[in-house]
């Protein structure tokens, strides 16, 4: 039960990013001046008709956003009350305070007018939201507890410490947030068609002139080639090793298709002149690349982690067919040999 | 938890707070209220006052004025179609052009007047669209509509500020405390709604109207810098001399 209440707060928390974005995209963060009121109304009883034009965008974010922070809330409660693992009661402890921070910077993004730095920190404190919630939801699931047990159909497919996986899988995480950073950069400063072509740029293959706007697009547009080398480096390693290990083998697909459409998102979001909800659909499709990854990352070291426990939460011995990550090795030899 | 998850999970959230922490910030003061403006007296004799009267012209055809999609306010849209009047033309003449004394005055000091200027929002459009206000004059912000509208001035020497109108017969009223050409407003919630005020230290300046025609009364003798500011065709600018009593006619010619 727990696990699928944090599967709804990691989906409503998607919902929110993509709602966040058809506000910058319809450039409607400022249509509703006052914060935490709406034109001087209590944020729940700002009447619906009154939700026109931009107010629409902006309030309905509002009301997202103030759902997720209440699940959120009743997330870190329900973990605090009811989980053993001391780490995941941290994850519900940190995913409050960072929804509770994300709130505060976009009250004050509004106040003060949108200026860059805090707009820019907003989009990214976003998905550290998401991640923190996917992270509750994995490590609430059945599959996380019993350490991935039954995953694989080959008996020793299980659970192997795969430490080259780990560190491909650490980079490609951390390469893809950078990346959305850069892109919430490039949102925020205006510089979404500082590049108005695609593939080339200015018609060349690198850019004939410069100025900040252009640097910027420029800069995701080498972060989409590095996540993508990134991404299939990571994706193919589990491929090529990890073929039976479901647990590996399902997000590394959804990885690939995922950054297929991401990729397609990003061009047609410069070919369509930044249309909102492709726009807008690029923004959450970089999310769900993200969160993609880091289950990849999480699941990659769930053998480091503590044992596996008990559906009621009690941590146990190794479950059936998990052994321990000291005598368990690839029948390749030592997972770090892979290096 | 592993070591190199908590090490990216903390690098991931140092960066994003990281510009939290860096930034700089805005004000959300509320508008001050009119500066006291020490009395002055209006440096310029009326015996020796002269006037520069004019045209601005366009040459050219001007493309169609952009439509309006206001579908997402039902208020708006049952005014039926409109569209945004960058270009308004009548009888030859360019109209919505701010015309202005750039240049010299010296140091002379002017009264600011005390009526205020008045800034419409009716018909989810603002009335007027170009309009010009002395610094330290009240300008009166009303919302004509039954529809919601938020004020948001964008300066670039001044404060911006960001109001909301929920209701019908709400006034805003704020001042401006340095001169500045082109000042823009817009609306958040109606796209389509723009409008600028030139903010000067003197009351030399006017918009073009029916025909293109402006008049700056009342100028003491000399020599000035004259422009002419079109919200799409950019500013030009003539050097005019008057003397006593002196009316001069000049005229300005936009190409498209």
């Amino acid at each position: 039960m727990l696990h699928l209440f944090a599967v709804l707060v990691a989906s409503a928390t998607a919902l929110l990013i993509f709602a966040g974005g058809l506000v910058t995209s319809t450039e409607s963060g400022l249509s509703v001046p006052d914060w935490p009121n709406t034109y001087g109304y209590f944020m729940f009883s700002f009447p619906l008709d009154k939700m026109v034009g931009g107010i629409f965008y902006e309030h309905s974010h509002r009301l997202i956003a103030s759902t997720v922070g209440f699940l959120i809330t009743v997330l870190a409660v329900w973990l605090w009350r009811s989980e053993p693992r001391p780490w995941v009661r941290r994850l519900g402890y940190v995913a409050l305070g960072a929804v509770v921070t994300q709130g505060i910077l976009g009250g004050i993004t509004v106040l003060w007018f949108l200026p860059d730095p805090i707009s820019i920190a907003h989009a990214s404190l976003a998905q550290i939201v998401f991640c923190l919630t996917t992270t509750i939801a994995l490590a609430t699931s059945p599959g996380w507890k019993r350490a991935y047990a039954t995953s694989g159909p080959v008996p020793g497919e299980t659970a192997r410490d795969d430490r080259m996986l780990q560190r491909v899988a650490v980079v490609t995480t951390a390469l893809i947030y950078l990346q959305i950073v850069v892109g919430a950069t490039m949102r925020h400063t205006g510089a979404g068609l500082a590049i108005p072509d695609f593939p080339l740029m200015l018609g060349h293959i690198i850019p004939p002139h410069w100025d900040p706007k252009i640097a910027i697009h420029f800069a995701h547009r080498v972060g989409a080639v590095v996540v993508s080398v990134a991404i299939l480096a990571a994706t193919g390693h589990v491929l090529y090793h990890h073929r039976g290990r479901r647990e590996l083998f399902r997000p590394s697909l959804l990885l690939l298709a995922l950054l297929t459409v991401q990729i397609t998102l990003g061009a047609l979001t410069v070919l369509s002149q930044k249309h909102y909800v492709i726009n807008s659909l690029h923004v959450v499709t970089g999310a769900a690349v993200l969160a993609t990854s880091l289950v990849l990352t999480l699941r990659a070291h769930r053998p480091r982690f503590t044992q596996a426990v008990d559906p009621d939460g009690s941590a146990r011995q190794p479950a059936d067919g998990v052994l321990p990550v000291a005598i368990h090795r690839s029948p390749l030899g030592p997972a770090g040999d892979h290096a | 938890m592993s070591r190199s998850v908590r090490v990216l999970a903390c690098a991931a959230l140092s960066a994003a707070l990281i510009g939290a922490a860096a930034c700089g910030g805005g004000t959300s003061e509320e508008p001050a209220a009119p500066a006291a403006t020490a009395p002055v007296t209006n440096p310029v004799d009326p015996a020796t006052a002269g006037n520069i009267t004019g045209k601005v012209t366009l040459e050219g055809t001007p493309p169609a004025n952009p439509s309006i999609n206001m579908a997402s306010d039902p208020y708006c849209m049952n005014l039926g179609p409109a569209s945004t009047p960058v270009f308004v033309v009548s009888e030859g003449g360019l109209e919505n052009v701010f015309v202005y004394v750039k240049d010299g005055l010296g140091s002379l000091k002017f009264p600011v007047p005390s009526t205020p200027v008045v800034l419409d929002q009716k018909n989810c459009a603002y009335t007027p669209r170009v309009f010009g206000i002395q610094v330290g004059q009240s300008l009166d912000i009303v919302n004509s509509d039954e529809t919601l509208h938020n004020i948001h001035a964008m300066p670039a020497a001044n404060r911006e500020f960001n109001r909301g109108q929920a209701l019908k017969g709400l006034k805003y009223t704020t001042t401006f405390t340095a001169p500045e050409v082109m000042l823009p407003f817009k609306c958040d919630v109606h796209k389509w709604m723009s409008a600028w005020v030139g903010v000067l230290e003197h009351p030399f300046y006017s918009v073009s109207g029916k025909a293109g025609a402006f008049s700056l009364n009342g100028l003491p003798p000399g020599t000035y810098t004259i422009e002419a500011w079109h919200e799409q065709l950019g500013t030009q600018t003539q050097e005019v001399t008057i003397g006593a009593k002196e009316s001069k006619e000049i005229s300005f010619v936009f190409k498209i």
